[in-house]
């Protein structure tokens, strides 16, 4: 049996006795007395538990990710480095995130610290920090009861992207492998290497569940004390991580995080891009991924929508080979998929757009930061020469049980002059499409007035009307497919 | 923080956070990461599941039998009393024959792990009758359950006001519960002493009121009971009353067992079980002049307290007591009550009833502005406090050295208020869907406990041989920044650098018999009792010195680390040359400081008297914009000027202010606190409940203190500052209600209510879409 072995503030260590679902921050304040990363949700909600892990991804060099070490299951860190508050401090002094926070006041009562902390770290690494709304999204994991943010953002403007050639930069040792078979407590962890041990694996343990970024599914471990007996990781499948694009339209690999995507779409899929800009938090998109996004199919997934409206396909993988599934037919109930047993998504194909297409998603929730859809939607429309519309893709999240579209409405759009009366027939129609239900998130009434409001904006942003009708810098924002630019 | 040119003292100037780089290593340590002592086993609550049942049979004899459990307790092991009510006896530690709310403690599993802990929790065994409930404050209205007495403030002729007034409406204002989320959770850590004596780490607020608990739960002189606060990570009000119940459980399982007991709550724990802000229901009717001067109020104010008294009678006090805001009320009548539900003891929080008696009347405001076609800052403006006899609060309180008008002159003028009103207007009438708010709100806040007695404090200097000393107060610190201040009045006093100088760990056998550091009176009163006790040091050294420096004692002077003759400078020697001389000559180099607020009282029979010692002021201007297609909102700019006197250390009030405002915010527009049918609380997690994230901030955010405002007779003329900005963040509400307003037609009173959240601005939009 393998062991449980990553570097840990540069020093290797190695388990064999404990559980596999022992968190990373229960490991560090438990057994390593590391209690500088705190606890604030054990949900990876407020980013107190905030730690980096560098790691080589996508054949690229490895870099440091802020991530919620309360959502890492151990053998996630396997044979990566791992860094917590306390080794940013060296004999050369304060790392400058530590100089930067204390200088600007950016602590009070100090318990969110540490997160933030380690928050600004990655920041100070970052070379890609080139729009303002990118430091939102590098901070807005991390919450603060405190300081009102203002002297955090002092601190994060005076650090971020400065890139010291300090140890941290030079000191990014070669990964070990990620590969496991880990068995202790009962509980079985493998992250299989090749596809042939993954399905070796699946047959000899039929029941075990997949997981990846475990941003779903370490919640039952952390918020309902669940002990899954068996789990198949797919992250050291490296191929299953691919973004790639070809003449006919993108892939994105089951198994690439968000904030990889977040980046491939900027400009390649800028419908896409929008839904991702306001996706959880900079923690949350390093380790969450497409597949686990669609496969645990909630109805308030931030990715179905977008996908769905614009026709993509689900590639379904098992021993047997391939098969391809429209995502459309992919949702079977409430967080029930298309997947049979063994199988697993590889992969999510989207088709080109075309040119007479106008497209784009949005989310709408009760923060606009790091909080999960009220509403979402993703709308994609394409009008012949003379302005008929000839397709209508109206997908709607958090208006059913499962993603799904809006048959009627669109129907109602179809064959009709793209205008303000047949929207407006839509919208109406959309009250045949969905019965929504009021929960703590919105109210039945909310969803259903958002949901057509939502094609109005829509509607209205596609005329290039001078004003927007919606608040600008949020992922609600309405691009026309193929428009060059930022999520501001 | 580098300041231009060295100071004489560190008071008045810019300063770090005292454990700011600690904070930022993460060397700073809370109670929970204080390392396990040997033998030390954890406790897991057992609660209600039912908002309101009888309980027929608790048994725990199964879950004592579950491996690693060491022990399970309910009320029947209580030596003591099984009573945790701060004020009145009321709030039981452990339920006995019926439970009020679910979340409600009945029983604690104590065992070596959490996971032993929580499979004993399951194994306890109670069964309940589930009873009917209350839930709402109209549910407690018609069952007539209250937790308090009417309280009534009077003053003028209301019914007269109201007949001569030419606008006269009537309407309902409501605010939100909110919970404190401060990202330490509730945690004790309780150590067996010799002779069955005890020590507490507990994060708490109020480390005498765990003490005195402690002592009454487990029949104990408060002298066997030592309660230290190493830190807390947040308190917000959420640690003055309910850091004790827990403390109180770790502290029975720790005498029983003999060994170290840790108790502590994980997030949905903490948010289950702990009380919040008072959702408060105001009813009004208001008249108001033509042009918008205010004739008469009569409002009915009716707090939440959940199901046990806690604060709340002081809460709602202190609600009725801001209900003038800073606005003369020529004739007024508040009637208060506490409703009693069946939820968790709702309980101090930031402003601790202020804020909602000032949203009530800011809703007012609004609305007579609306109503009447005119702007709203004319008629706030034109409705302050002034010379007499516009200078008596309903509670016959006379406000003087009212700063109102100066505040307020200034910010509209370097807020740009007129043209950027101008502004918004004319953006508006361009923008069908995305619309902006303006609006300006001031802060009249009562400073001193309003109950009389707790407003005193103590402190205990020592100082070494060598020169250094350690500072010990009856206040904790919180992140509020209380050490930094505390050691700069002692740094002033002693002569010499912070650094020199250890503030210690809060404890309850270095300061004993403290009032909670609540009320925004953390630096007023612990700061002069630190004076006072620097202040005998000195007197007790000047002798020393003055033989050492032969000079007059009168000469003798204390200042950046060096004791000279203010006649010739260059007469000098280190401080530490002064202390080790008193040292030999047996002198001695400790010294206890007390202060009480003078001159304040309230009766609350007559609601007549002068419960506060002064009062702090501050306006805001925010700025908003939002989608009428989906009610999501933003904050464009906020500009903000506040009056702390003479800011003791002014980053750490900066930081005050920019965090009262954001988290009032939170109150406002975000946090919205949920419980469904049965009781339970929907939102038990930062997943489903919202504080203000780092986006929420307002992008360009401009927050000034006032200068040159000494206040006279607090310490070193500075004022409190914890609470009042919180409420500065009501300018956010009537700015969204500008923009709102501004789908409608004119002269509509807006219906927006809060929390401000996207869903209720959009119905908002659509009524005034619809008028
Ligand atoms: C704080 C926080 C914020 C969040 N914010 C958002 C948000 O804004 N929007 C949103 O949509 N979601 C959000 N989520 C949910 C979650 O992050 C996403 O759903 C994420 O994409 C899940 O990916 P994962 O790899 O972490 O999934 P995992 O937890 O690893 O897996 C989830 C499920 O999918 C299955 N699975 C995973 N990959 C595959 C595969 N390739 N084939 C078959 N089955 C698979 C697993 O068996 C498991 O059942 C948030 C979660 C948290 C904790
Ligand atoms: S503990 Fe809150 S995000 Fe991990
Ligand atoms: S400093 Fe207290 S939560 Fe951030």
């Amino acid at each position: 049996m393998d062991a449980l072995r990553f570097c840990l503030n540069g020093t290797w260590v190695e388990e064999k006795s404990l559980s596999p679902t022992t968190t990373l921050l229960r490991y560090l304040r438990d057994k390593k007395g590391l209690t500088g990363t705190k606890e604030g949700c054990a949900e990876g909600d407020c980013g107190a538990c905030t730690v980096a892990v560098a790691e080589a991804r996508g054949g690229a060099a490895p870099r440091w990710r802020a991530v919620n070490s309360c959502l890492l299951l151990l053998p996630m860190v396997q044979g990566k480095q791992v860094v917590t508050v306390e080794a940013l401090r060296g004999a050369d002094g304060h790392h400058p995130a530590q100089e930067a926070m204390a200088k600007a006041l950016g602590s009070q009562c100090g318990y969110c610290t540490p997160g933030i902390v380690m928050s600004l770290f990655e920041a100070v690494y970052r070379d890609d920090l080139d729009a303002p709304w990118k430091l939102d999204d590098q901070l807005c994991g991390n919450l603060c009861r405190c300081t009102g943010y203002r002297p955090i953002r002092s601190a994060a403007q005076a650090v971020a992207g400065t890139c010291p050639g300090d140890r941290f930069r030079e000191g990014l040792a070669a990964p070990g492998p990620m590969a496991l078979a880990y068995t202790a407590q009962g509980q079985r962890f493998v992250t299989p290497a090749t596809f042939g041990a993954l399905w070796d694996e699946l047959d000899a343990h039929p029941d075990a569940r997949f997981v990846v970024g475990g941003t779903d599914l370490s919640l039952e471990v952390t918020k309902r004390f669940a002990v899954p007996p068996k789990l198949v990781s797919l992250e050291a499948l490296g191929e299953l991580s691919a973004l790639t694009e070809t003449s006919s339209g993108v892939s994105l690999g089951a198994t690439a995080t968000i904030a990889e995507v977040e980046a491939f779409t900027a400009t390649r899929l800028p419908p896409l891009h929008r839904m991702v800009r306001y996706f959880g938090a900079r923690q949350i998109k390093h380790r969450g991924t497409v597949g686990g996004n669609l496969c645990t199919a909630s109805p308030i997934g931030d990715l179905a929508p977008a996908l769905i409206a614009l026709g993509a396909v689900a590639v379904l993988k098992s021993r047997a080979g391939e098969r391809r599934v429209s995502l459309d037919e992919f949702f079977l109930g409430y967080r029930k998929t298309a997947l049979a047993p063994k199988e697993l998504l590889a992969a999510i194909e989207v088709p080109s757009l075309g040119k007479d297409v106008k497209a784009c998603s949005y989310k709408v929730s009760k923060r606009r930061e790091l909080d999960i859809s009220t509403v979402s939607a993703g709308f994609l429309v394409e009008t012949a020469a003379d302005g008929t519309v000839t397709r209508a893709r109206l997908a709607y999240g958090g208006m059913a049980a499962t993603p799904k579209r809006a048959a009627e409405a669109e129907a109602a759009l179809v064959g009709q002059p793209w205008r303000q009366t047949s929207v407006e027939a839509a919208v109406k129609a959309l009250a045949k499409d969905f019965q929504p239900l009021s929960d703590h998130r919105g109210s039945a009434g909310y969803r259903s007035l958002v949901a057509g409001n939502l094609l109005r904006g829509f509607f209205l942003e596609t005329q290039g009307t001078p004003q927007p009708t919606l608040l600008p810098g949020h992922a609600s924002t309405v691009q026309p497919s193929g428009a060059e630019g930022g999520a501001r | 923080m580098t300041a231009t040119a060295p100071a004489q003292t560190p008071l008045h100037q810019p300063a770090l956070h005292e454990s700011g780089l600690k904070h930022t290593t993460g060397e700073a340590r809370y109670v929970d990461d204080l390392p396990a002592p040997a033998g030390l086993l954890v406790g897991q609550v057992v609660v209600s599941p039912h908002a309101r049942a009888k309980i027929l049979r608790r048994d725990g004899a199964k879950a004592r039998a579950v491996p690693g459990v060491h022990a399970v307790y309910f009320a029947e092991d209580v030596p003591g009393l099984n009573d945790v009510g701060p004020v009145v006896h009321d709030e039981p530690l452990f339920a006995t024959s019926e439970v009020q709310f679910l979340g409600q403690s009945v029983a604690l599993v104590v065992g070596e792990s959490y996971e032993a802990c929580r499979a004993g929790v399951k194994a306890v065994e109670v069964d309940y009758q589930p009873l009917p409930a209350i839930l709402t404050i109209e549910a407690a209205e018609s069952a007539g359950a209250w937790l308090s007495e009417p309280h009534v403030m009077e003053r003028g002729d209301v019914a007269l006001g109201l007949r001569s007034a030419a606008l006269r409406f009537s309407g309902e204002v409501r605010t939100g519960a909110q919970d404190h989320f401060y990202l330490e959770t509730q945690v004790t850590l309780a150590l067996p002493e010799e002779g069955g004596s005890l020590r507490l780490l507990s994060s708490t607020q109020h480390p005498s009121e765990v003490q005195a608990i402690v002592a009454h739960v487990l029949h104990l002189g408060r002298h066997q009971v030592t309660v230290e606060v190493p830190r807390m990570g947040g308190g917000f009000g959420g640690k003055e009353t309910q850091a004790a119940p827990f403390a109180a459980m770790a502290a029975l399982a720790a005498l029983k067992l003999q060994r170290p007991v840790k108790v502590w709550l994980n997030r949905d724990q903490d948010m289950v079980q702990t009380g919040k802000r008072h959702p408060f229901r105001c009813r009004f009717e208001a008249g108001f002049s033509p042009d918008g001067a205010l004739l008469a109020l009569d409002a009915f104010l009716v707090a939440d307290g959940g199901f046990s008294t806690d604060l709340s009678k002081a809460i709602l006090d202190r609600g009725m007591f801001h209900s003038d805001n800073a606005y003369f009320l020529p004739n007024v009548r508040l009637k208060g009550l506490v409703a009693k539900t069946n939820l968790p003891s709702n309980t101090a929080f930031r402003g601790f009833g202020g804020p909602q008696g000032m949203a009530l009347i800011e809703d007012v405001m609004s609305r007579a502005a609306e109503r009447l076609g005119l702007d709203p800052a004319k008629v706030r403006a034109r409705n302050f406090y002034g010379p007499a006899p516009r200078n008596v609060t309903p509670y016959h309180q006379e406000v003087k050295d009212c700063r109102i008008e100066r505040v307020w002159q200034e910010l509209l003028a370097s807020s740009d208020y007129a043209a950027r009103r101008a502004a918004v207007d004319a953006f508006n009438r361009g923008s069908p869907w995305l619309k902006r708010g303006l609006a300006i709100t001031p802060v009249k806040f009562g400073i001193s406990f309003t109950t009389s007695f707790l407003n005193q404090a103590g402190a205990y200097v020592v100082l070494y041989a060598d020169g250094t000393a350690q500072l010990n107060h009856g206040g904790t610190e919180m992140g509020q920044g209380l050490h930094t201040k505390m050691l700069a009045i002692a740094a002033h006093e002693l002569g010499i650098a912070p650094e020199r100088i250890r503030a210690m760990t809060t404890a309850t056998d270095k300061v004993p018999n403290t009032s909670a550091t609540a009320a925004s009176s953390g630096s007023d009163l612990n700061g002069q009792a630190v004076k006072q006790a620097c202040e005998t040091l000195r007197q007790r050294l000047t002798p020393v010195a003055a033989q050492l420096l032969q000079v007059s004692e009168a000469e003798v002077t204390f200042a950046q680390g060096r004791v000279f003759s203010s006649a010739r400078p260059e007469v000098a020697v280190p401080f530490e040359k002064v202390t080790q001389e008193a040292y030999l000559k047996q002198v001695s180099l400790s010294a206890a400081g007390y202060y009480r607020t003078p001159d304040i009282s309230y009766d609350r029979a007559k609601g007549r008297g002068k419960p506060f010692h002064y009062f702090a002021y501050g306006a805001a201007v925010s700025e908003v914009e939002l989608s009428g297609l989906t009610g999501e909102h933003r904050l464009r700019r906020v500009d903000i000027l506040h009056d702390v006197g003479a800011s003791l250390v002014p980053t750490i009030d900066l930081g005050q202010v920019e965090g009262g405002f954001i988290q009032g915010l939170g109150w406002l527009t975000c946090e919205e606190v949920l419980f469904d049918d049965k009781g339970f609380l929907r939102t038990h997690s930062p997943d489903t409940y919202k504080i203000p994230a780092f986006g929420d901030a307002p992008a360009d955010f401009r927050v000034k203190l006032l200068e040159g405002a000494p206040q006279p007779d607090v310490i070193h003329g500075s004022k409190a500052v914890g609470e009042p900005p919180l409420m500065l963040a009501l300018s956010a509400v009537a700015a969204l209600r500008h923009a709102v307003g501004s789908f409608g037609r004119a002269g509509a009173e807006v219906e927006l209510s809060m929390p401000c959240t996207p869903e209720a601005v959009l119905r908002a939009v659509e009524r005034a879409r619809a008028s």
